[in-house]
């Protein structure tokens, strides 16, 4: 069964409309990923699922309609939006960002075994707890945004070009993470990308958004099989 | 060296004012990322509501309590309703609606209660200490502002609620996505600093007393304090209100004329302060990165 379904989504930036007619289906525990050029729109897409632009179509996530719900109601449906810029708290500690993200939660014991999981995933973070998150290199900023994702014991992750501004090496580590999450917890991930070789070799599943609508689907093979993709986003 | 100390004391008991509003000014700054200009005349109206209590026959603390609860209400009212509608506005129009509420609160008070100076009570005993230097009325009031300081601070530091309001401040949409219920944040940090400022003000009233521009010089210092403490660090703000009371107060007593260049030695604190440490004397220097 479908985790997230998305029929036929417009969403608005500002009053200008970015997105049209998007039909997305990502299954439990699957990871897809949403490629396509600069301003086609893959922010406003997972805006719009977060509900923090304005949208009309049907969301349906993990059974609940949730194309009305505001972004701090997804957010309880289990959603964890890593985003665009990151999102860190600067003048907040790591750990104070890594608490925040989990004050939601309810299960304490639970909240205490995700401490040690991200910064077993993350050691730097460990390194760097009672230091202001303000301080952190881009990529330890990079992995305290998906460390607060983990730290909601999310069902859904939406990922919002990981890769954007880490050094090769750093964007390569933070894949390998995000495939061992992906593997050992179960958890569903939309991976919005511009480098395409990453998100596909993540992905099972891609989606290509041009100019705001979603001009081709398939497995993520057959992306990689496609001369326009493979020229245009592969750049080989 | 007597004179000295008797002055530094004297300092203390005056940079306790100070101290106590500063406090507010850090409260609403770790709340809305702003400074609120009304805030003075904000915690005057909540000093003549206690006044008004007061004339009523309440005693002294059962009007400090009401009044608290009523500056909680009002600060979440005034952002809910004034300033909830400006607040994607740029930061000049923002200025411009603090002005505004400044400006009403101000007349508010005047047509209200009249422009006449008012006696305002204090819960302290009246007994002089340490030479007449200081008054009891001194000691409870920096008693007050610590303990407010021990509250703010485990608020922010401990509790899971000032975790999410500073996060609500500092990068709403982030919070938003934590699951932080941004604008209920917003409306609390507008109401505790309403409160905190309204002790402030019921405690410095008996000092000045109360009128409707009681508060002009003292959010100057108010404000003063918390930039010169560290507007992220609530015991900075207080430590800062100190430093100004003891600074304005030796001034006045050991340069030549100073009494009239209090405030000019005041300023020039907070200008060297912020040449050579420009997050304040305790504040967190914010490193970005992109």
């Amino acid at each position: 069964m479908a985790f997230l379904q998305v029929d036929g989504l417009d969403a608005w930036y500002g009053k200008t409309q970015v997105l049209f007619g998007c039909d997305i289906t990502l299954d439990e525990g699957g990871v897809i990923a949403v490629l396509g050029a600069n301003g086609a729109g893959k922010t406003t897409l997972l805006r719009a699922l977060s509900g923090m632009v304005r949208r009309q179509g049907r969301i349906v996530i993990d059974g609940t309609p949730a194309d009305q719900l505001s972004p701090e109601a997804v957010v309880r449906l289990g959603v964890a939006h890593v985003p665009e810029g990151r999102g860190t708290f600067g003048r907040l500690t790591v750990e104070e960002n890594l608490r925040l993200a989990a004050i939601i939660r309810k299960d304490a014991a639970g909240v205490r075994r995700d401490f040690t999981r991200v910064y077993d995933y993350f050691p730097r973070l460990h390194e760097r707890r009672s230091q202001q998150a303000g301080t952190l290199s881009g990529g330890e900023q990079q992995m305290l945004a998906i460390g607060r994702a983990l730290m909601l014991a999310p069902k859904l992750m939406l990922l919002d070009e990981p890769s954007f501004g880490l050094a090769p090496q750093v964007r390569r580590d933070i894949f390998l993470i995000l495939k061992d999450i992906s593997r050992s917890s179960g958890v569903s991930m939309l991976v919005v990308e511009q480098n395409a070789a990453l998100a596909l070799d993540l992905a099972s599943h891609a989606y290509l958004l041009e100019t705001g609508r979603i001009v081709l689907s398939g497995t993520a093979d057959s992306f990689l099989a496609d001369d326009t993709v493979r020229r245009t986003y592969l750049g080989y | 060296m007597e004179l000295l100390l008797q002055q530094i004391i004297a300092g203390l008991a005056t940079g306790g004012i100070y101290a106590c509003f500063a406090l507010a000014v850090v409260m609403i700054y770790q709340a809305i990322d702003h400074f609120n200009f009304a805030q003075g005349e904000m915690a005057m109206f909540s000093t003549y509501v206690a006044w008004q209590l007061m004339a009523w026959g309440l005693s002294f603390w059962l009007a400090f309590g009401l009044t608290f609860v009523f500056s909680l209400v009002m600060g979440a009212f005034l952002y809910l309703v004034v300033l909830k509608p400006v607040q994607n506005a740029s930061a000049l129009s923002q200025i411009v609606a603090f002005i505004a509420l400044m400006c009403i609160f101000n007349s508010l008070a005047g047509t209200i209660w009249d422009y006449s100076v008012k006696p305002f009570p204090s819960p302290f005993p009246e007994t002089a200490l340490f030479g007449a230097l200081v008054t009891g009325h001194d000691l409870g009031m920096i008693a007050v502002t610590l303990i407010m300081l021990a509250g703010v601070f485990y608020f922010f530091k401990f509790s899971t609620l000032g975790l999410a309001m500073r996060a609500a401040a500092q990068n709403p949409e982030s919070a938003q996505l934590c699951g932080v219920r941004v604008q209920m944040m917003t409306a609390l940090g507008w109401a505790l600093a309403a409160a905190i400022g309204s002790v402030a003000g019921m405690m410095v009233a008996y000092k000045v007393f109360l009128e409707p521009n009681m508060m002009y010089s003292i959010i100057l210092y108010g404000f003063a304090a918390a930039i010169v403490g560290g507007l992220d660090s609530p015991a900075g703000a207080v430590a800062g209100g100190f430093l100004l009371g003891v600074v304005e107060n030796l001034t006045g007593v050991y340069v030549p004329g100073g009494s009239e260049l209090k405030l000019t030695f005041a300023l020039l604190l907070i200008v060297v302060v912020l040449m050579f440490k420009p997050t304040g004397l305790f504040g967190h220097r914010v490193v970005k990165r992109v």
